[in-house]
This record gives structure tokens, sequence and C-alpha cells, in this order.
């Protein structure tokens, strides 16, 4: 079966990156998550927040496919990009992840050079220009990711021999050098010291400029400074399943909540 | 006793009310601890005791070769031929046969068992694994004469059918050094296997993360960070192979040869000493003190190969912190 690519002439005239629509997310027979419908503003960041088990990750990670590697994991609904449903059977999902990158909550950079590091996405994804093209590439990604000064003179280094903070943001920049539209982040900042976190954290509003940012965060603080709109979920205490609450622009849910859970999660009363 | 410690009192007592029983804390002699320690002591020492005895008995009768005036250590290391009844002893012929074999069984099992080990790190379904690893590991467990046995009566045969009857003797290097490939697969298989599954999984999820395939996955990600693994899975079977009798004993022939090409009779270091002590050789004979000395070197081969697989681990292994 060809598996259909994404459609690189369409043209967005709908204000979403990303659109979910009516999404369950199965774990073999257990329902994580249910009736799950929101969007993810184009070049905005959209901030996942909610306590612990509540189906953040998980909803974050059927945005580019990656709960496939999961063995009985199962998604139902829609999952729009450009138009198109990711989970479509004549969709591949190695494609979308080239479109749709991701960021892990603990920093994996792999045991290769940083240079390395950073080739390694184009590599895969059929690089074909020259060396000079590629230490530019490199260069890009690392300025992008604000860490080019503090590494340029050891490109040769282990990506595993630099700071938490460091690889983090190597993770980071390899994720924008295969030049993605849409960047998933689930907790990236959770193993980092408050500097490195600020540090991603002004990274990010550079990068709206150019992308749009999903970000799952326990940090109330920084999904109140740090994004755009927020999308609140909460576990159905009937069926363990995790729901979405409400959603909106972050002012509006951190000041005036509709919802009374919601307040009385961002004031901290529990979760 | 110095540090005999006794609570008498405990002060909840005077809260509750209730009378609290002394508590002993003294040393008290541990018998059975005692004796199972030593015992694994001496167990652990056993090892080394073994070593050195075989270490001793090689060196003794070496020496009793070598200090005879029929050979010299340079004419040992350099003569082309092996040949006691003449009082030839070059260790050459042996040392060559012993590494075609060797290498032949290497290029067989590398690519087998690492492909092995890939499927069943990173395609298998847990079930499939389950099933997979002990039918591996049971192929370890067969016999090394039943191997012999089926490199003399179906490989040869099929060789010989494919390059010629004139070309393939009936005891020849290349099948020996096929059916020992295919003993020493599963250690490749299995070894490769544990280091691929210690790759830890955020490696391959941030490579499927950036659109690599899983096959890409696999060959750019998870090989290269379990490569000190590898190798060291190939050095433990490059010694099982060096090490391997029975099948060049059966199926290499028994003729001492120095020769590159596979397709003829050649014996082995292993399959000498095999052979002549297998024979009625009487003792402190040159020719009996002979396989000490290549069984001396034997040893050698092995121990380098040993330190090397520990120095390469040691160098290579990547700290995943
Ligand atoms: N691989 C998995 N297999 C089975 N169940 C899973 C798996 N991953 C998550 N779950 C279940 O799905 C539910 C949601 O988990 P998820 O990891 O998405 O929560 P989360 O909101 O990200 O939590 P946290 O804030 O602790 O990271 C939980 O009940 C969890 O037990
Ligand atoms: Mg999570």
């Amino acid at each position: 079966m060809a598996m259909k690519a994404i459609d690189p002439q369409y043209t967005a005239d709908t204000k979403y990156a990303l659109e979910v629509r009516n999404v369950d997310i199965y774990y073999s027979a257990f329902r994580a998550v249910k009736n799950c419908s929101f969007g993810m503003e184009r070049n905005k960041i959209t901030a996942l927040i909610g306590p612990s088990g509540c189906g953040k990750s998980t909803v974050l990670r059927s945005l580019n496919r990656m709960n496939d590697l999961i063995a009985g994991a199962r998604t139902e609904g829609e999952v729009l990009y450009r138009g198109q449903n990711l989970y479509d059977p004549d969709i591949d999902a190695v494609q979308v992840r080239r479109s749709i990158g991701m960021v892990f909550q603990k920093a994996n950079p792999f045991p290769k050079s940083i240079y390395d590091n950073i080739a390694y996405g184009p590599r895969v994804n059929g690089w074909k220009g020259s060396k000079a093209e590629m230490d530019e590439l490199v260069e890009r990604a690392l300025r992008g990711a604000a860490l080019w000064d503090e590494v340029k003179d050891d490109l040769k280094k282990s990506g595993l021999a630099i700071s938490g903070g460091q690889q983090q943001r190597l993770c980071i920049a390899r994720a924008l050098a295969v030049e993605p539209e849409v960047i998933l982040m689930d907790e990236p900042c959770s193993a980092l010291d408050p500097i490195s976190t600020l540090k991603i954290e002004e990274l990010m509003f550079e990068l709206r400029q150019r992308y749009s940012i999903v970000i799952v965060t326990h940090n109330m603080q920084q999904a109140a400074r740090a994004s755009d709109n927020t999308v609140f979920f909460l576990m159905d205490k009937e069926d363990r399943a995790g729901q979405i609450v409400e959603y909106g622009p972050t002012e509006q849910i951190f000041q005036s909540p509709k919802d009374e859970r919601t307040e009385q999660y961002i004031s901290g009363r529990f979760g | 006793m110095a540090d005999q410690i006794r609570v008498n009192s405990d002060p909840r007592a005077a809260v509750t009310g209730d009378s609290v029983k002394p508590i002993d804390l003294r040393k008290r002699p541990r018998i059975g601890e005692i004796i199972i320690q030593t015992m694994l002591y001496a167990c652990g020492f056993i090892s080394i005791f073994t070593t050195i005895g075989i270490v001793y008995v090689l060196g003794h009768e070496s020496l009793a070769f070598f200090a005879s005036d029929e050979v010299g250590l340079v004419e040992f290391f350099t003569n082309t031929v092996w040949q006691p009844q003449i009082g030839e002893f070059g260790i050459l012929p042996l040392v060559n046969s012993t590494m075609m074999v060797t290498v032949i069984a290497l290029i067989v099992a590398i690519p087998l068992g690492l492909a092995m080990a890939i499927y069943m790190a990173e395609y298998a379904s847990e079930r499939v694994r389950a099933f997979l690893k002990p039918v591996i590991e049971l192929l370890a467990g067969i016999p090394t004469v039943v191997y012999g046995f089926f490199a003399l009566t179906f490989v040869t045969p099929w060789l010989r059918e494919i390059f010629g009857r004139d070309v393939v003797q009936i005891y020849n290097v290349m099948s020996a050094g096929l059916v020992v490939g295919i003993l020493i697969t599963p250690i490749i298989a299995t070894l490769s296997e544990d280091a691929l599954s210690a790759v830890p999984s955020g490696l391959r999820q941030a490579s499927l993360g950036l659109g690599a395939t899983k096959w890409e996955t696999a060959i750019r990600v998870v090989v290269p960070a379990a490569f000190s693994g590898i190798v060291a899975a190939s050095i433990v079977a490059m010694s099982r192979a060096i090490g391997e009798t029975m099948v060049v004993a059966l199926a290499a022939g028994a003729s001492p040869q120095f020769t590159f090409n596979p397709f003829l009779p050649a014996e082995t270091m292993t399959g000498h000493i095999a052979r002549i002590s297998g024979g009625d050789l009487s003792y402190q004979s040159i020719d009996y003190n002979s396989i000490f000395a290549i069984g001396l070197v034997l040893f050698f081969m092995t121990l380098i190969l040993n330190i090397a697989s520990r120095m390469i681990v040691r160098r290579f292994r990547e700290v995943y912190e």
C-alpha cells in the first residue's frame, strides 16, 4: 500500500496548526483519555496542564503518533494536520514525525558528537547537501536553540558530555534541524535548574515565530508565563479517563477560569 | 565485650504505661554465616588455583620441550612445517589453520548473530522473544560432536557439490569454519541482544521522533550505542572458535599443512592436540611435550583476547546518566 505523503501544497486557512477532534485514547482495554477536542493555534504556545496521570503525555504523543510505539495503544477520533487526519490508514507515521517533532522530558542526546546529534535528523531524512551546507544547518539549529555560543568550539564533543540544561537545548536543536512545523515538548524543563528553565522558556518565545509549540508542564508559573493558550485536563473519577475541563487563552484560564475545578487546580488546592 | 549495649528503658513506656521488654543489641556469633562465607571464599579461590595449576603444567612441559636441543623458540614460531616424525616443529601451519577456521566462522557468525540480536531486541514482540531466546540458547547447548558430524556429512558434501569434487577435499577448513560459525552464532546473538536491550529506550524514541524508520534507528543509533557490547560478544565468540576442537578434529582433517586454500585439509592447534593426546605417545617424548607448547600458545591467545575485550568494553562504554 502506498503511503500518502502530507500534502505540501496545502495552504492553511484554519488558524490551527493541529486540531484534535473527539479523540479517545486506549491502552489495551483501558481508556486513558476521552472526548478530547481542542485546537493548537499556529505560531502560538499551547500548554497542557493537569494533575499527574490525567493523560497529558498520552495526548501529546498522539499528536505525532508516538503512541504507535506502545504495544496496545490505540487512538480513536481525528487529529487534523494540514487538513488531513493523521490517523487515516494511509498516513505514514514516519512522515508525520518529520513534520511534528518532539522533545522529551528526559534529555536524550545520542551518544554521538554534538554535530552528529544535530545532523542525524536531516541525514535520516535523505539529506543531499554538501558538507558546508550541513555545517551551516548545524549552526542554524544550535543558534535556534540558543546553544551555539556555548558549544561552537567543541562540536566534536559528545552530546552526553555537556550539562543537563545544555543537553535539553541540544535536543531542541536536534528537533529544529529537521525543520518541523510543530514541536511537541513533554515537561522539557522538569529536570532542569531555574536558570536553564528560563533559558528554555525564552527560547520557546523565540521559536514561536517560526513554529507552533505544544508543551506539557507541571509548573503552573511556567504555563502562566510561557504559553498563549492553556488546556486543562482532569481525570474523571468514575472511569479514570482523562478529559478536558476547560481550554482557552492562558490569561483567561489563569485569571477568570470558568470551571471551579480549574480555579482550584491553578491555585494549588488539589492535583 | 566492650561494645555491649543494653536498652532497658523506653521513654514511651512512661507515657503509655506499658512495660517494655529490654532489647538485646549485643553482637552474637552467626556460625552459619561464617561457614557459608568461608565456603564461598574457597570456591572463589578454586578458580584461581585451577588457572595457576593449568599454567604450571603447560609451562613445565613446554619448558621441557624448548629445553630439548631438537627445537628452538625461533624455529617454533617461524618454521612453516610441523612434522614431529622428522623433527620439524613449526607452529605456523597449526596457527594458520586455527585462524582460517576462526575467520571463516566469524564471517558467518557476526552478521548472522547480529541480525538475530537486532531482530530480537528491536523487532520481535515480547511473546516471540520469550520463545526465541531459549531456543537460541538451546542451540548453544548441542554437543559439539553433533556439529562435527553435521559438518562432515552435510556441509562438506554440499560444498563439494557446489565447487566440484576435485576442488573441495573431503576434509577441509571451509566446512569446519562454516560449522564453527553456526556454533558460535548463538553466543554473538544472545550477548549482543543483551547489549542492544540495555540501550535506553529514550534514544530510540528520540530517533523515531525525528522521523527515522525502525531500521534506521536500529542501525544508526542502537547498534552504535551498544557497540562495545557487540565487540565484546564477538571476542568471546572468537575465543570460543579458536578453542573449538571437536568440529575441526572431525571435519578439517589430520594433516598439519601450511595453506591458505580453505578447501584443503589442514589441522588446527586444538585438532592436533586432540589427535596426539588421544594416540599412544609415550610420556616424556618430545612429541608429547610439543602439545603442551601448543596449549600454552593457545592459552595466551585466548588470554590476550579476553584482556582486549575487557579493554574495549571499558574504553567504549557509554555513560548514559
Ligand atoms: N505505556 C502505557 N501503558 C499503559 N498505560 C499507560 C501507559 N502510559 C500511560 N498510561 C496510563 O495512562 C494514563 C495517563 O498517563 P499519562 O502518562 O498520559 O499521564 P500524564 O498526565 O502525562 O501524567 P504525568 O503528569 O505524571 O506525566 C495513566 O493512567 C497511566 O497509567
Ligand atoms: Mg507525562
